[in-house]
């Protein structure tokens, strides 16, 4: 309960304000066994066409510097529903929107662990 | 008898990194049994040998191993190893070492060996083009910027070494298949095709090398160009094999390899459909499709050409099917470990190696009784790769 606490604070700190509340909710939705689950889907599933350490590949970078600038919400909806016309699948099957939203935070954060 | 296993013993510790040893200290071995493992997440490889199915080594420090792929040299001695960052390294599998290492992009995903042995090429992302290394000393060459028709800047996949000494890749965003025959620099020729295609997202050529292939994503069919007679230009194939019908999402892109072809068939992964396509060879025509319980990532033959080993896509990963390709259908559906995804069968086909990747360990099984042979640990392994592909085209 403490290490959730902890991580939901250090994302709070690193995301700044404007996702901070959603992050935090989305920390609190998953738990901890589910995210260790998330964690690995991340890092070698979405990191088969994002790269292992998200650098890019057939898909694009998804950096802390690369995912500033856009919507986390937006970013959300790309998880769950894909993007029509490119390679990027729904991944709605196997992630609710909380665990969705759980993951574009770390991607933001950087902070993958 | 006793310095024999002495040395062998000194083989085995030469897994540690080589800290300035200058004298080897191997026995003579040649190189034809190895397998060469990459494990992803941590940047390294792991040297295996099929006579014994043995872990012989590990070489550490290879950068970013994400969709890593490598290429031999001739004698099988090094391989090259394409990295996801850029990274070109020529590896020595006898003494376990890097001899040569540069970092050549931001962004790579592939490469390959012209026949001579003499160059190799890297598929680049970012910037989008290939690059020319001299195989010797890593230095390089010169670039092929993957500027298409309409201007922009494609990445590149599918590149592969053709039987003319040259190489051929295709354009991603451009949707292009172009040939580069004498790659020596002075005389380099280029010969390009535009408009082959909606998202060409990898290619390979036939094990003869006389066709390359490429599949598209963007739509429902191949390309195909025939290297004796481009001048005849590409040719689609399969068009429209979705059959209007909505694909269904594709949560790992299929590869396409040189080695799926038996007989007079070709055996292609449908993309967005949970099928095997076969395709017969001289006409090019649809001759069956093999219904599948996924996506298929790797559709791989036996060398004997009696069986088809397929691999899937999430969530389908922990599964593998055996396709008997004398009768065209699902012969056994296995479940050998968690996220199957690499399959590399010993150049005569007794074992079949496979990588599962979420239970750390390389598994080797006798592909005909589907037995287990041997596990071997290794950390979140991914591609393997014989040297018997120092001797294939287009490997």
């Amino acid at each position: 309960m403490r290490e959730r606490a902890r991580a939901a604070v250090s994302v709070l700190v690193l995301v700044g304000l404007g996702d901070a509340r959603a992050s935090a909710v989305a920390q609190e939705a998953v738990t901890s066994a589910r995210r260790a689950e998330l964690v690995q889907l991340l890092r070698h599933d979405c990191g088969a066409c994002h790269g292992l350490w998200f650098k890019g590949g057939l898909g694009p970078p998804l950096l802390p510097e690369t995912l500033a600038e856009k919507d986390p919400e937006a970013l959300v909806l790309t998880v769950l529903e894909g993007r029509p016309g490119t390679p990027m699948p729904p991944w709605k099957a196997f992630l609710s929107e909380e665990e969705a939203r759980f993951l574009v935070a770390l991607l933001r954060a950087g902070r993958v662990p | 008898m006793r310095r024999r296993a002495l040395l062998a013993a000194g083989f085995a510790a030469s897994a540690a990194p080589a800290a300035g040893a200058a004298v080897p200290c191997f026995e003579p071995r040649g190189t034809g049994d190895l397998m060469v493992i990459v494990e992803r997440a941590r940047g390294a490889l792991v040297v295996a040998e099929s006579t014994h199915c043995t872990v012989v080594g590990r070489i550490e420090g290879l950068g970013d191993l994400s969709h890593a792929s490598m290429v031999f040299s001739r004698d099988g001695r090094f391989a090259f190893v394409f990295g996801r960052d850029g990274g070109l390294s020529k590896v020595d599998l006898l003494e376990q070492r890097i001899v040569a290492r540069i970092v050549q992009a931001g962004n790579a995903i592939g490469g390959a060996i012209s026949n001579d042995g003499r160059i190799i090429a890297v598929a680049n992302y970012d910037p989008g083009g290939v690059r020319l290394f001299d195989a010797n000393s890593l230095s390089p060459l010169f670039e092929v910027p993957a500027i298409g028709a309409d201007g922009t800047r494609s990445k590149v996949v599918g590149l592969v070494d053709t039987a003319d000494g040259g190489f051929a890749f295709s354009l991603y965003e451009a949707g292009e298949i172009w040939l580069l025959e004498r790659p020596d620099g002075t005389r380099a020729q280029l010969t390009k095709f535009a408009g082959v295609g909606s998202l060409p997202y990898d290619g390979n050529v036939t094990p003869d090398g006389r066709f390359y292939l490429a599949g598209l994503f963007g739509e429902d069919g191949l390309v195909l160009v025939d290297l004796w007679h481009p001048e005849a230009g590409p040719r689609r194939i399969l068009d429209g094999y979705g059959r209007g019908q909505v694909p269904l999402p594709v949560y790992k892109m299929p590869h396409l390899e040189g080695w799926a072809a038996a007989g007079a068939n070709l055996f292609l992964p449908a993309v967005g459909r949970h099928e095997v396509l076969v395709v017969d060879r001289k006409h090019w025509q649809e001759v069956a499709r093999i219904p599948l319980l996924g996506q298929p990532v790797f559709v791989v033959v036996r060398p004997d050409g009696r069986e088809a080993w397929v691999s899937f896509a999430p969530p389908h990963n922990g599964t593998v099917q055996v396709l008997d390709l004398e009768h065209l259908t699902v012969a056994e559906t296995l479940a050998p470990g968690r996220a199957i995804l690499h399959l590399e069968f010993a150049p005569r086909g007794d074992q079949l190696w496979l990588s599962a990747r979420d239970d750390d360990r390389v598994l080797v099984i006798e592909p005909r009784s589907r037995r287990l042979l041997a596990a071997l640990p290794a950390d979140k392994p991914s591609g393997i790769f014989s040297t018997a592909r120092a001797h294939r085209i287009g490997s």
